[in-house]
């Protein structure tokens, strides 16, 4: 049937471009998991109705454009700085509802003190963090969250640990601190972790719209340029490789205890 | 019995072929166009077996580029 048949059969438009997504091209490579990220995001926004309301700090990295593709209010931020930024945003406009959009470099690296500290202060903001385990914007160099033998341009052997320290798991972090009112773990390689990264995305919008501290959503993505695989092979590498340091699942919830 | 029948329509300038689509659909609808590129030099998703398709929408939750509307209807 086509699209008119199902309509005047009394069916309906089940999945969209998300309106606030703009109409633009994303410059991401193809596959990559921030586009996913985005549509999430903006879904979210719109369905809480937060058009007006959201504010969003874009990070450096491959995200720094995410000031055109999602329609509300962005500031950019320096490397790593976003959650600061967005402290004063958020104490400064209390109707705001305030986001901080990073990567790993960005979050938990050169920005990993804004990070622990805006946590530990419980900020009333949502911070959405997609970890690739690797610098993907300047051409795949070895992020703190890099896995031990993961081969980037800066360990083409892989990384060691000897050399290079362990893997940084700062989701489990920040969920020691008692700032944080929910701290979640989620990808978005499969249709069904998608739906539950929603879920999770909108969980830390409404958390951060209610001022009740500082929520976290970690996207354990890929990168599949950085990685030098097809997107397809690159979500194959990431459940078999990424899940076991970084486990999916909800870490901590204050708010909606279980 | 009640059939669930669905329809994609995929913005082929905007599709970077990135395959993941493909590879999410379950009744596999889908597949990436061989020997013909968008502007943007992709080899962009098409419905290569339409009548397959049952509206489930999971190629439009996984793909990158929001390329992808579905539609669906119940019909007895
Ligand atoms: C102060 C400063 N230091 C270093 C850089 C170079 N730089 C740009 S993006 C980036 C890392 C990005 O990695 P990540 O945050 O993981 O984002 P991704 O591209 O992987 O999404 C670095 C080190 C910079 N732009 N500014
Ligand atoms: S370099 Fe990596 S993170 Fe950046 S757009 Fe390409 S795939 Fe995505
Ligand atoms: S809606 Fe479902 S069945 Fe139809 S093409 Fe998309 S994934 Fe395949
Ligand atoms: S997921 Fe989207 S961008 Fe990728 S091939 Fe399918 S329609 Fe194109
Ligand atoms: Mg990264």
């Amino acid at each position: 049937m086509t699209k008119e048949e199902i309509i005047s059969a009394g069916g309906s438009k089940v999945a969209a471009k998300p309106r606030l997504l703009l109409d633009v091209n994303m410059h991401y490579c193809p596959g990559c998991s921030h586009g996913v990220v985005h549509k999430l995001v903006a879904e979210v926004i719109d369905e809480l109705g937060m058009e007006d309301t959201a504010i969003g700090v874009a990070p450096v990295g491959c995200a720094v454009f995410a000031y055109n593709y999602i329609d509300v209010d962005w500031v950019e931020a320096a490397h790593g700085r976003a959650p600061a930024v967005a402290t004063a945003l958020s104490r400064l406009n209390p109707d705001a509802t305030v986001f901080t959009y990073q990567g790993d470099g960005d979050l938990a690296a050169i920005g990993t003190c804004e990070t622990i500290h805006a946590c530990n202060r419980g900020e009333n903001i949502a911070i959405i963090f997609i970890n690739n385990g690797i610098y993907g914007m300047t051409g795949g160099q070895m992020a703190p969250t890099t896995l031990e033998g993961m081969k980037t341009s800066t360990t083409p052997y892989g990384r060691r640990v000897d050399l290079n320290g362990y893997p940084l798991n700062i989701t489990s972090l920040v969920k020691e601190l008692d700032g944080t009112c929910y701290v979640t773990r989620q990808a978005v390689h499969t249709p069904a972790a998608v739906r539950k990264a929603k879920a999770a995305i909108k969980q830390a919008f409404i958390n951060a719209r209610d001022k009740k501290g500082t929520s976290f959503v970690e996207i354990v993505s890929t990168c599949n340029s950085g990685w030098k695989m097809s997107p397809e092979k690159a979500n194959k590498w990431m459940e078999e490789n990424m899940f076991e340091k970084y486990p999916l699942g909800e870490l901590k919830n204050t708010v909606n205890p279980k | 019995m009640a059939k669930v029948i669905g329809t994609v329509e995929i913005d082929s300038a905007k599709c970077k072929g990135c395959n993941l689509c493909v590879v999410a659909c379950p009744t596999d609808v889908l597949a990436l166009r061989a020997k013909e590129v968008n502007d943007r030099g992709y080899h962009f998703a098409y419905a290569a077996d339409p009548e397959k398709c049952i509206g489930c929408a999971s190629c439009a939750l996984v793909c990158p580029d929001a390329c992808i509307e579905v539609y669906k209807v119940i019909s007895n």
